[in-house]
């Protein structure tokens, strides 16, 4: 326990490729992860050779307004692309085609279960190549894979609204099932198709003002991890706060090894990195009729569908977000599936339970009726003969005899007492329905 | 001689099989082999065995309905990247490099069966207007081999000066055709920012970067700029504009057409020579049926600090790629005038100064732009000198980076503002060396300047005259 009690102050952005055919500036095939040999799916422009020219791939663009406009953003209808210098051999032009000051989009939102986290800016940049540092025989290598370089890359920054690691993972992964919902990108995270970057501080309780520091959590490859490194910073920090230390400006990386952020670079320097409008591209002008047009494409969301469900179905937010996650974008087939089912009065998140764990078949691989079909197959009731259900209740009743005075003085809860105790001594998979009949007419009788 | 003459002819006489194309390439070798050397305006030549296989070669596939430019021989700017032969920039820091594409403007040329025969010396990475930083040795001026060719595309402009090539490709970013094309006493287009894709160009600063050019007279540069014009989709700041039929522009009269002459580019402070000459030139495109206005153009004061911070912040971003990781040599093999600009590109885009700078020059470009849009608003083109003098000893530049820099004083806003400018021959000084001029036209108005350059090449015998040769 610390002295002090502090609130989390954290920001995150995130990276994510998207799964545009071609690359940002080039025609090279997009796909690094899939490739069967490095340095396959190159050209002289993601080589960065001596006179190639980028040419912006007007499909990104697109993509990135469009999640922007998913995210409630503000779009910037003249935008550009900038040069970020800086020196590293993954970037074989020694500057990466980034967005400065005009992003595509800026001032969005994201609503979280956790409370909503409002989005700074999205900017669309060029992915690097890919360092491998390896033995070969005695011989330590540094071998680079430039598949990856210049393939479409989003940045999406949001305010400090964080509020804790939990309320981060929550944005993360929301933001990945929007990502993965709108079809642009496949958010990998295994491969580094998604990173995930928080700037972490803390504050007194009660403090309105930023601090005047932040740690750069960088290089975090799992959801979990993320909450996991937040959390140990949060108590880092407070420790340090506690003995009035400062906390260094710094990027501190996760070792899921020993459970622990460690320095990765120090930053009390902030890297000059020249920022200027990259001449080889010309401005991006976007028309407010173009916007609109986009806008009016966009599919309904996920987050709007989820609310839905969860008032007209009663369908968990996390159930519904796990859905989409993994399972589908096309939520109209669930809706179907939900109607139906409430109409047969079927409980809609059960159906959905066993769609999730596999126990039955998705509806668009067999349809809505087969879907729900299997689902009443596996939860069909037997019926249970009459003549041992009765003498089942009949002892029930008498080994239990404080429950008629509960049943006859109003307490009718008791029912489902009695229900479990019937049922536990009747086979699996009995009916449910015939059984509850059975213990009413015996208790009607003893009235 | 055969490459005395102009495009026209030679395709005429290759029409009318009184000549070969294996005569016109023998001859581009030996010219070559007479002063190549000496002047020093290759970096590399293809083999002589090599030409005449693919002369031969084309003779034999001769027809009538093949290109102008079928069998001509031609060089580039070693900034243009090529199969087979090196492409140095001129500087040794890619002695070795061997591109494994080459450029749209070389793919279009080689396309019309128009015959590279190599590749031009050039201040290397464009950095220079003397032609005496580059690390393959200085280019010589043919009309006096002790004095610079200009620069930074000397290398061509000699080429074609000695006769060594039909035509040549150079280079302009701030005056870097026009400058060597005048003090060897040829014709130089530097054209609309867009007109000519620069794929495959190796980038000096881009925004002002341009491919054009540089051939004995304005009609043989509309022969080629056909060939080279044109949008390219692997160059997303070339223009989509339809390109115009210059060659049948060049007739059409161009009386009552006003000249306008910005004070700030006729005072006294540069040679005498070389103001009179545009003077008389000037009362020679009268005869024409021009009229003149005078123009206050007092931005074009500010050209040389406006060039020079832009230019030097986009070669600082454009140069470093070749940073000892990828190319073999180390950052240290850049020449000092690459240096220079270097440090001083980074200075002006760095945090805390990029505001008084970069973004300065960017301002003041912008008025620059309406400086000449508000002359074109008064005129349809406008003229002035190429170079402040004519071509200077070895050495004077080099030891003077300043006057180095005043050399681009009339040729580097026409760049920053993206127009096209001609440099044409009028006239020599006392001691026997070109002095040019140029003719500057609004966006896109290629046609017009090279149709007047052209009637003023009706009317004067400049761009017919040919240093001496060995």
């Amino acid at each position: 326990m610390t002295k002090n009690t502090y609130q989390l102050v954290c920001g995150m952005e995130v990276h994510a490729e998207l799964k545009t055919k071609s690359k940002m500036f080039c025609g090279c095939k997009n796909d690094p992860f899939h490739a069967p040999k490095p340095n396959i799916y190159t050209c002289p422009v993601c080589l960065g050779l001596p006179g190639a020219l980028p040419v912006a791939n007007e499909q990104a663009i697109e993509w990135t307004i469009k999640l922007g406009l998913a995210l409630g953003c503000q779009i910037n209808l003249f935008s550009k692309f900038d040069r970020k210098h800086y020196f590293y051999p993954d970037l074989p032009k020694g500057y990466q085609i980034s967005q400065y000051d005009l992003p595509f989009c800026y001032d969005g939102k994201l609503e979280t279960e956790l409370g909503s986290v409002r989005i700074r800016r999205i900017h669309l940049e060029e992915d690097t190549g890919k360092l491998l540092h390896k033995r070969i025989g005695d011989e330590p290598v540094s071998l680079i894979d430039f598949n990856r370089s210049g393939v479409p890359l989003i940045e999406i920054v949001t305010e400090p609204d964080i509020s804790s690691a939990k309320h981060a993972t929550a944005y993360s992964k929301q933001l990945r099932t929007l990502l993965r919902y709108l079809d642009i990108a496949d958010c990998d995270m295994e491969q580094g198709g998604m990173r995930l970057e928080a700037n972490v501080s803390l504050r007194p309780i009660g403090e309105t003002r930023l601090p005047n520091y932040k740690t750069e959590l960088k290089n975090i490859n799992s959801f979990r991890f993320l909450e996991q490194a937040i959390e140990f910073e949060v108590d880092r920090q407070a420790v340090l706060l506690d003995d009035e230390q400062p906390v260094s400006q710094e990027t501190r990386g996760w070792n899921s090894v020993k459970q622990e952020t460690y320095l990765q670079r120090s930053k009390e320097d902030a890297e000059d990195y020249r920022y200027f409008p990259d001449p080889d591209i010309p401005p991006i002008r976007c028309s407010e009729k173009q916007i609109e047009n986009w806008r009016n494409e966009l599919p309904q969301l996920p987050e709007k569908i989820i609310l839905h469900w969860k008032n007209k179905y009663d369908i968990s937010i996390q159930l519904a977000s796990q859905l989409f996650d993994t399972y589908t974008r096309d939520s109209l087939i669930y809706s179907e599936l939900f109607e139906q089912a409430s109409a047969a009065t079927i409980v809609p998140e059960i159906v959905l339970k066993n769609i999730l764990s596999k126990k039955v078949s998705t509806p668009q691989e067999v349809g809505v009726k087969q879907s729900l079909q299997q689902f009443k197959n596996m939860t069909q009731s037997d019926t249970v003969d009459d003549v041992q259900l009765q003498s089942v209740v009949k002892q029930v009743l008498i080994d239990n005899p404080d429950i008629l005075l509960k049943y006859f003085t109003g307490q009718k809860q008791v029912l489902g007492y009695i229900m479990g105790q019937v049922l536990s001594q009747l086979p699996k998979k009995s009916d449910p329905v015939q059984v509850r009949a059975a213990i009413i007419t015996e208790l009607e009788q003893k009235k | 001689m055969l490459l005395d003459r102009s495009i026209n002819e030679l395709a005429t006489r290759l029409r009318k099989r009184k000549i070969t194309i294996e005569q016109l390439v023998c001859e581009s070798i030996a010219r070559c082999k007479a002063q190549a050397k000496e002047l020093n305006c290759f970096i590399s030549l293809r083999t002589e065995q090599d030409l005449l296989e693919e002369a031969r070669k084309k003779d034999a596939d001769f027809t009538v309905d093949k290109h102008q430019l079928y069998g001509l021989p031609f060089s580039v700017k070693d900034s243009y990247v090529t199969h087979h032969l090196p492409t140095t920039s001129g500087s040794k820091i890619l002695k070795d490099f061997i591109s494994p594409y080459a450029a749209t403007v070389v793919e279009k040329l080689l396309a019309t069966g128009a015959i590279l025969i190599g590749k031009n010396n050039q201040d290397s990475w464009g950095h220079g207007a003397s032609n005496e930083n580059s690390d393959f040795g200085v280019v010589r001026n043919p009309w006096n081999p002790a004095y610079i060719s200009g620069g930074s595309s000397g290398g061509s402009a000699v080429a074609v000066a000695a006769r060594m090539v039909a035509f040549a490709i150079g280079e302009d970013t701030g005056g870097s055709i026009r400058n060597p094309a005048s003090m060897c006493g040829v014709s130089g287009l530097k054209v609309t920012y867009g007109r000519v894709s620069r794929y495959g160009t190796i980038a000096y600063a881009s925004s002002l970067d341009t491919v054009g050019p540089i051939a004995k007279t304005a009609e043989d540069l509309t022969q080629v700029l056909q060939v080279i014009a044109g949008v390219d989709a692997k160059d997303g700041s070339s223009s989509q504009r339809p390109v115009d039929n210059y060659p049948a522009s060049l007739l059409k009269p161009v009386a009552g057409k006003i000249l306008g002459l910005p004070k700030q580019f006729f005072g006294t402070n540069y040679h005498p020579e070389v103001r009179s000459t545009v003077l008389e030139a000037i009362a020679q495109l009268k005869t024409l049926g021009l009229q003149t206005v005078e123009l206050d153009m007092p931005v074009l004061d500010f050209a040389i600090p406006i060039y020079y911070m832009l230019a030097s912040s986009e070669t600082s971003s454009n140069l470093a790629r070749y940073d000892g990781v990828r190319y073999g040599t180390d950052r240290d093999g850049f020449l000092p005038e690459s240096a220079r600009r270097i440090m001083l590109g980074t200075y002006a885009l760095s945090a805390g100064y990029a505001e008084d700078l970069y973004k300065n020059a960017q301002r003041a470009r912008t008025l620059l732009v309406n400086s000449y849009q508000a002359a074109f608003a008064q005129c349809d083109f406008i003229v002035a000198p190429t170079t402040p003098s004519p071509a200077q000893k070895f050495g004077e530049l080099l030891d003077n980076p300043i006057e180095n820099m005043l050399a681009d004083l009339f040729t580097a806003t026409v760049n920053i503002v993206g127009v096209p400018s001609i440099a044409l021959p009028i006239g020599f000084t006392k001691t026997k060396l070109p002095i040019g001029m140029q003719i500057i036209g609004n966006k896109f108005q290629e046609a017009a300047v090279l149709q007047l350059a052209h009637q003023y090449q009706q009317i004067t015998q400049w761009h017919t005259q040919a240093p001496p040769t060995k």
